[in-house]
């Protein structure tokens, strides 16, 4: 079973894209060329420049950030309580409809 | 690691290979440069050996080092180092190479930004995902006060006596220019995003007794305007959890961490494709005969950005190069475990 994710852009469109559960937000959001996503070091929670903002009504199920990546997003511009990286979300079944925005500037 | 023989200033180093970039993959081409009686300078922008592995991921592991079920990045560049050690090779550090041209006998002039030039038979591009520089914060016009107002490294602490400073951070950069410039700074203010800091515990620790003691203010927020004309800053507006604030701001200091840009490369005359240097896979030669480029630089069918693909192509690589460094020697491809030539350059027998 795939599980749906809605990446809206900046200037308000949105895409949706299947992943497969165990894949990261991340992740899916390269393999559909999501714009906006760099993940410049690959996943390794190392470099913040797959910033997101995770929709309010799904900050519950996505949880908080762990302290290596609160510490990495010391280095994402515009962080805000609902900042997460993507690369450290995994995909679920719980997950299925999550709506993430992608933020304006990554560094 | 064998000092630098000559001063920025002095004459030009002459060596077999110019190595840009002491990566796994750079710290690798040397090994394997090294069995073939090539001698190498390696240059790095980082102050230290390592590239990614010890910048991004120093206590990551990795998982696909044959032979090293796992290893983190510093163990790695650790272990290259120590691998590498019988060939002497020289390593320049926190050295940008700016130039690369062929001179006239058909060997290469590299120079970097301290000054310091080379004139090598073959370069090797190991350059990865090109230049670490200092991220600079998406804010709008900050170019326009960059190197008057706007700093990412402190080269001068002088340039900011008497200046209302604002240290935007939270790492040891942040902390340490917050404890070193507060003296003489005329106001320093200290922003951060968060009321916790990655920086060492004691500077932490002497960073809150200074704004204990008045002397740093310390703000919990972020930059959304910068203020100014004509390159020079006057104020910035914070954002924090109560609204915004504009304070008064002479001097900025931004430390975000780095990240990669290509650079100068794009400049040296050789065929790019999307910021990526296409190689044959036979020699890893690029468009430029004699500069050779491995590891995530470079791009052919097929290219997978790992590290054991970048050994690889140093191996490869080092055939071409012996060919060019050696003309007149034939080069007899021989295995380390039993050949005592090699076995003699890598000084175990």
């Amino acid at each position: 079973m795939t599980v749906k994710i809605t990446f809206i852009q900046p200037d308000g469109t949105s895409q949706v894209v299947d992943a497969e559960p165990g894949v990261t937000v991340m992740e899916a959001a390269k393999l559909n060329d999501v714009p906006g996503i760099e993940a410049e070091c690959g996943g390794a929670c190392a470099c913040a420049t797959c910033h997101v903002y995770v929709d309010a009504a799904w900050s519950e199920k996505t949880g908080k950030p762990a302290e290596m990546e609160e510490d990495m997003l010391d280095f994402a511009f515009d962080v805000r309580p609902e900042s997460r990286l993507s690369c450290q979300i995994k995909v679920t079944s719980e997950l299925d409809g999550l709506v993430v925005r992608v933020p304006g500037k990554q560094f | 690691m064998a000092a630098d023989d000559t001063g920025p200033s002095g004459a030009p180093i002459e060596t077999d290979a110019v190595i840009i970039g002491a990566g796994p993959v750079g710290l690798f081409a040397v090994f394997e440069l090294g069995l073939v009686d090539v001698k190498c300078d390696v240059i790095d922008i980082l102050g230290k050996v390592g590239g990614q592995c010890a910048e991004l991921y120093p206590e990551k592991p990795i998982y696909d080092i044959p032979g090293l079920p796992v290893v983190t990045g510093q163990e790695l560049t650790d272990r290259l180092m120590e691998q590498i050690k019988p060939f002497g090779a020289r390593f320049h550090l926190g050295e940008r190479v700016d130039e690369l041209k062929r001179g006239a006998d058909g060997r290469f002039l590299v120079r970097t930004d301290a000054g310091r030039s080379f004139v090598a038979k073959i370069v090797v591009i190991a350059a990865g995902g090109g230049s670490f520089t200092p991220k600079r914060p998406p804010l709008e016009g900050i170019e326009a006060f960059e190197g008057t107002s706007v700093h990412y490294a402190v080269r001068r602490m002088e340039d900011f006596r008497g200046n209302d400073v604002l240290i935007v951070g939270g790492g040891d950069s942040a902390l340490d220019w917050t404890i070193n410039l507060a003296p003489i700074a005329k106001s320093l203010t200290l922003l951060h995003r968060r009321d916790e800091f990655r920086g060492a515990p004691h500077s932490v620790e002497k960073m809150r007794s200074l704004v204990a003691e008045g002397k740093v203010r310390l703000m919990i927020g972020q930059v959304s305007t910068l203020h100014g004309t004509g390159g020079r800053l006057e104020a910035v507006t914070v954002k924090t959890k109560d609204g915004e604030e504009r304070i008064t701001v002479g001097a900025m200091l931004p430390f975000f961490g780095l990240t990669m840009k290509l650079g100068p490369v794009a400049e040296w005359g050789i065929n790019l494709t999307e910021n990526l240097i296409p190689v044959d896979t036979e020699k890893f030669e690029t468009s430029e005969k004699r500069i050779f480029a491995v590891g995530d630089i470079n791009t052919y069918p097929g290219k997978l950005k790992l590290i054991l693909s970048g050994f690889h192509e140093a191996a490869l690589m080092a055939q071409q190069a012996h060919k060019y460094v050696h003309p007149e020697k034939k080069l007899l491809f021989q295995y380390t475990t039993s050949s005592s030539s090699l076995q003699k350059k890598l000084g175990v027998k």
